[in-house]
């Protein structure tokens, strides 16, 4: 796949490109050196007069002659005959077209090589992610994915820059060095050979020098990719970290890191700037050499002095070409070391063929039995996770494997789903090994689910059909839209695939699925089946949907808000919740919520919030209830100062403190001091801090006593004034709450509700709850509110979702495949024992009742749970020690009978 | 009902009697404040116990489980404290307590309950004595109850 050098690298795959980038390059020559010489003609020409020196005197312009051989000339063109003025303006005409024609020359080889370097650039770097995909997974044991990342994103990085170049540039500065070097030749021998000498030991000692360099830099590569490795370590394993309290000792690994980088940079800036030094002195040596020995030369007679003029003019074209060359030589070396380096990570034994990956639309489905032939599981160091084994799964069978954690249970069935690969016998499907088949068939025909379950970062709904985007969907037939045509034949210029990643992949005959709609109802079903159906309401209720996406939907929401009060209060329940109007103040809601009467949306850009702040408090001075809400936050300031003071800093009452964190109790302490009028004066900013305490205030949570009807009706009356004084570029920025329609920034469950659940009673959020559930049931939205909890956001690596619920989700991704061999290792560890049997039973019973059973293979770590299955494989250090049927092992008072007794 | 009521509430719970204004209003501000309407039960016998529950406002009945079915063994009301034993002994419930007019009440946490006892060990003296009045006024009925049973079943073979 990659070739040994960069150089031979980029001449395979941009051959014709570097041939003809060269014409191009050659061609531009021509205009180039015609506008060297046009300005001296129109100086000397119309300007000084030459030729023209008489007032009526005329040239011909453009006359095109070719010299043949003899004495003739064919003349092409006669010319054009012109007096001096319009000859000026000929000439310079010509001139200002000269520069156009160079410019665009220049525009077009400068834009070639770039699309040029981009596209191997692309090519190297898919070519190295397609590596990554082929790997097997024993190297992965050895690998940072952040030294990865950084070879794939930074390193390979000047290798585009410099395909460009590679081999017109060596092409071009060597020409004009020739050509100047030549010149020197001709006019005087001996001072072209001192020359040539001179270029010689700056050609032979130069890059010498600069091979420390080299070295020095490939040393900097390694260190610094060590450093993003180590970075993205300590990011990972943060949590160790601070658990251990070894942040210092990071510090002092970070810190000799740097170190090392820093030495080595600082002796590569002496070495360069050494080489700099040494490459001007040899280049200036040649001008010493002319002035002093030509000077000689020419003043004892051997030289003529217009020859040593002319030398000396053509060696000062000399020293650019030479020295840019020298950077390309240093550049490509450079370059060079880099890929070899890349590609030496890349180069991994026992890569997965690619054809094993070709994408297939269909596969052929797996119908004869996994069997295990001798397999024993050996990493590097020796250690033997599973020993010699024989095992045939047969098909539709459901079978646990048991045995403590290191039995060599787990790695049986990491075995099956190809998570490890056999140090030596092999696991085959009939007669082929399952490492030598395709992974449209394998990948396809089993399923794996284990207890890490990685979530990509995403939604839920990309997350459950990961596994259903196996190849790209047949092309429609339809022509291609423009951009995609070109964004089609740019991939396959640079060796990408031009598979369309944003069509939809799922193959819905394969799932005898009709279309997206009946895949929401599938995946709902699998979702209840691993019992995730509560956790989909609650994420769901909780998540934000904006109108616009939703029309329908939002409709029906709102309508259900009038509903769920009237069967509330038929309930006798209607104090439950307290209703957002507009005319009356919200108990249960802080007092910020009673004064907007609305809600600032998410991520408004357009708000500054130095601005709202004025803006907010400019309002409220007016209104008049700046100086009451100041006092209210003093109240409130010096209620719970009184309260949690004297307590220790890690006393658990803290966690029923709100509006400060302890840290800030000493600050608060120091304002009530100035709003005592005993220490200072409060500046705005003081009270504006008071007022931030008082917008969070509920009373009957925090129960000062701090609201009265006065001061309530003021809050409510401010709201109508407040909605009036809202300026229009704040506008979209400030929802306001109306009864008749939905609230975009507010959750589901807030839609709903309108209103805030009171915390009197003390179940009162989930009678609410679950009245709402079962309303919504009732008025068929319960489906389209779960449809929103798919598009639930996991986070990165999952992470908003909990462990249990990640491992419910990594099962359900599995069973949402039609497989016909199910592997589950030890999925459900992050489950409490009944939800582990609960979801076990559901999820055998649904493969069970499958139109086609398929099998599975379900490594346990609780052994009571294994009666459920058809046989049972006992696993003991590393050794398959029992098989039978549950029945047959319980009675034979083997190991199984042991676990189960204990 | 304020912070400032409650802790007036509470200084008349026997076993926080002696306890400071500030360390009272403390408990009240980390209780959390629940209302029950009448017939809605608190806890139920059986239960683990995670919190006690100061009544405010209303009547609730103690109820226990007995073969015979359920028996009233005591009403409470205003000032009251139910449900702090199962919280000390960690045992489930002994008792049912159902609210038999709307119930206000503040619930005192597991937690919070065993640090204020090991904050303030006076208060662990209050509660020994009242465990101890309690101790032996069920022992008098025992007692009484006993005599009586003795005596009816000499009744009964005369």
């Amino acid at each position: 796949m990659f070739n040994a050098s960069l150089s031979r690298y980029i001449w395979e795959h941009t051959r014709r490109q570097q041939l003809w980038i060269l014409a191009i390059v050659a061609l531009s020559m021509i205009p180039y050196y015609m506008a060297f010489s046009l300005p001296k003609t129109i100086v000397n020409g119309p300007i000084q007069g030459d030729g023209f020196e008489t007032a009526d005197a005329t040239q011909t312009f453009l006359r095109i002659a070719l010299p043949l051989p003899g004495a003739d000339v064919l003349v092409l063109f006669q010319g054009i005959t012109l007096d001096r003025v319009h000859m000026l303006f000929a000439l310079s005409g010509v001139f200002l077209l000269l520069v156009i024609v160079n410019g665009l020359f220049k525009f077009y080889i400068n834009a070639y090589k770039g699309k040029l370097g981009e596209r191997l650039l692309r090519r190297i770097r898919y070519a190295l992610v397609d590596h990554v995909l082929r790997f097997p997974p024993a190297t992965f044991k050895f690998l940072k994915s952040p030294e990865i990342a950084s070879m794939i994103k930074d390193e390979v990085e000047p290798m585009g820059g410099f395909t460009g170049d590679a081999f017109v540039s060596p092409a071009l500065l060597g020409g004009q060095a020739l050509t100047a070097l030549a010149f020197i030749f001709a006019q005087n021998l001996m001072l072209g050979g001192i020359t040539a000498a001179l270029i010689g030991a700056q050609i032979l000692i130069i890059p010498r020098m600069r091979r420390r360099l080299l070295v020095l830099g490939r040393e900097r590569q390694l260190t610094a990719r060590q450093l993003s490795g180590r970075v993205g370590e300590i990011v990972e394993s943060i949590g160790t970290i601070h658990a251990n309290d070894t942040t210092n000792f990071e510090r002092a690994d970070i810190s000799a890191r740097l170190g090392r980088i820093f030495t080595i940079r600082y002796d590569i800036y002496q070495w360069k700037f050494l080489v700099k030094f040494i490459n001007n002195f040899l280049a200036s040596l040649a001008p010493f050499i002319f002035y002093s020995l030509g000077g000689y030369l020419a003043l004892t007679g051997h030289l003529d002095i217009g020859q040593l003029v002319a030398v000396i003019g053509a060696y000062s074209n000399l020293p650019g070409p030479m020295k840019e060359l020298i950077d390309w030589d240093q550049n490509r070396q450079d370059v060079e070391i880099k890929y070899q380096q890349v590609i030496g990570q890349f180069a991994v034994d026992n890569m997965i063929a690619s054809d094993l990956h070709t994408a297939r639309r269909t596969a052929e489905p797996l119908d004869t039995p996994l069997a295990a032939i001798g397999v024993r599981v050996m990493d590097d160091g020796g250690v033997v996770s599973l020993d010699h084994t024989d095992f045939t799964l047969e098909p539709g069978e459901a079978l646990a494997a048991i045995g403590p954690a290191g039995s060599g249970s787990e790695t049986f069935a990491e075995l099956f789903a190809r998570q490890v690969w056999p140090s030596s016998g092999r696991i085959v499907a009939g007669q082929s090994n399952i490492l030598a088949l395709p992974e449209a068939v394998t990948g396809r025909s089993i399923s794996y689910a284990g207890g890490d379950a990685v979530l990509l970062s995403g939604s839920l709904l990309d997350n459950l059909t990961y596994g259903l985007r196996n190849s790209p969907p047949d092309p429609d037939g339809r022509a291609p839209s423009p951009s995609r045509r070109w964004q089609l034949q740019e991939a396959r210029r640079s060796g990408n695939p031009d598979y369309d990643r944003d069509a939809d992949w799922i193959d819905y005959d394969a799932l005898d699925l009709t279309g997206p709609e009946s895949l929401t109802r599938h995946l709902l079903e699998v979702l209840d089946c691993v019992d995730m159906t509560r956790d989909m309401q609650d994420l769901a209720l909780n998540s934000t949907v904006s109108e616009r996406d939703y029309p329908d939907l939002a409709g029906r929401i709102v309508a259900i808000r009038g509903q769920l009060r009237t069967e509330l209060e038929q309930g006798g329940l209607a104090e439950l919740i307290v209703p957002f109007a507009i005319e009356a103040y919200n108990t249960e809601a802080t007092i910020l919520e009673n004064l907007l009467f609305g809600r600032l949306r998410p991520n408004s850009a357009l708000l500054d919030p130095s601005e709202r702040t004025a803006f907010f408090r400019r309002l409220l001075q007016q209104a008049g209830l700046y100086d009451r809400l100041c006092d209210a936050g003093v109240e409130i300031a010096r209620n719970v100062i009184g309260l949690f003071a004297d307590l220790p800093p890690d006393h658990p009452f803290f966690r029923q403190m709100t509006f400060m964190s302890p840290d800030d109790i000493p600050t608060y302490q120091a304002l009530l001091l100035k709003f005592d009028k005993s220490g200072g004066v409060p500046t705005e900013q003081d009270r504006t801090m008071m007022v931030g305490l008082a917008f969070e205030y509920i009373e009957p949570r925090h129960r000062f006593g701090l609201l009265d009807t006065d001061l309530m009706a003021e809050i409510v009356a401010f709201r109508r004034f407040f909605h009036n004084a809202i300026p229009d570029h704040l506008r979209p920025v400030i929802e306001i709450y109306d009864a008749g329609r939905f609230t975009d920034s507010a959750t589901l469950m807030d839609n709903i509700l309108f209103g805030r659940v009171s915390q009197k009673y003390r179940d009162g959020a989930d009678q609410v709850r679950s009245a709402i559930l079962d309303l919504l049931q009732r008025q068929g939205v319960f489906a389209e509110v779960l449809t929103i909890g798919l598009g639930f956001d996991v986070g990165t690596g999952g992470r908003r979702l909990s462990a249990g619920q990640r491992q419910k989700v990594a099962l359900a991704r599995a069973l949402v495949r039609p497989s016909d061999y199910y592997i589950f290792n030890r999925p459900l560890t992050a489950l409490d024992n009944r939800s582990q049997d609960l979801v076990l039973t559901r999820v055998l019973s649904r493969l069970r009742n499958a139109d086609r059973a398929p099998a599975v293979l379900w490594t346990l770590s609780n052994p009571q749970m294994a009666r459920h299955f058809d046989r049972i494989a006992v696993f003991e250090a590393g050794k398959l020690v029992e098989v039978g049927t549950p029945t047959a092992l319980e009675e034979s008072n083997g190991i199984f009978s042991d676990m189960i007794a204990s | 009902m304020l912070l400032n009521d409650e802790v007036k509430m509470l200084r008349q719970v026997p076993i926080f009697a002696g306890m400071a204004a500030a360390k009272l209003r403390l408990l009240a501000y980390t209780s959390d404040r629940v209302a029950y309407r009448s017939g809605e039960v608190l806890f139920h016998q059986g239960d683990d116990g995670d919190a006690a529950y100061v009544i405010l406002q209303g009547q609730a009945d103690v109820m226990v489980t007995t073969p015979q079915g359920e028996l009233r063994v005591a009403q409470v009301a205003e000032n009251a404290m139910v449900g702090e034993i199962a919280i000390l002994c960690d045992v489930a419930r002994t008792a049912t307590v159902r609210a038999v007019t709307p119930v206000e009440a503040l619930r005192i946490s597991k937690e919070n309950f065993v640090k204020l006892l090991m904050d303030f060990p006076e208060m662990t003296l209050e509660i020994v004595r009242v465990l101890a009045a309690r101790l032996s006024d069920t022992t008098a009925t025992l007692s009484a109850e006993l005599a009586a049973a003795r005596h009816s079943a000499n009744h009964s073979i005369h």
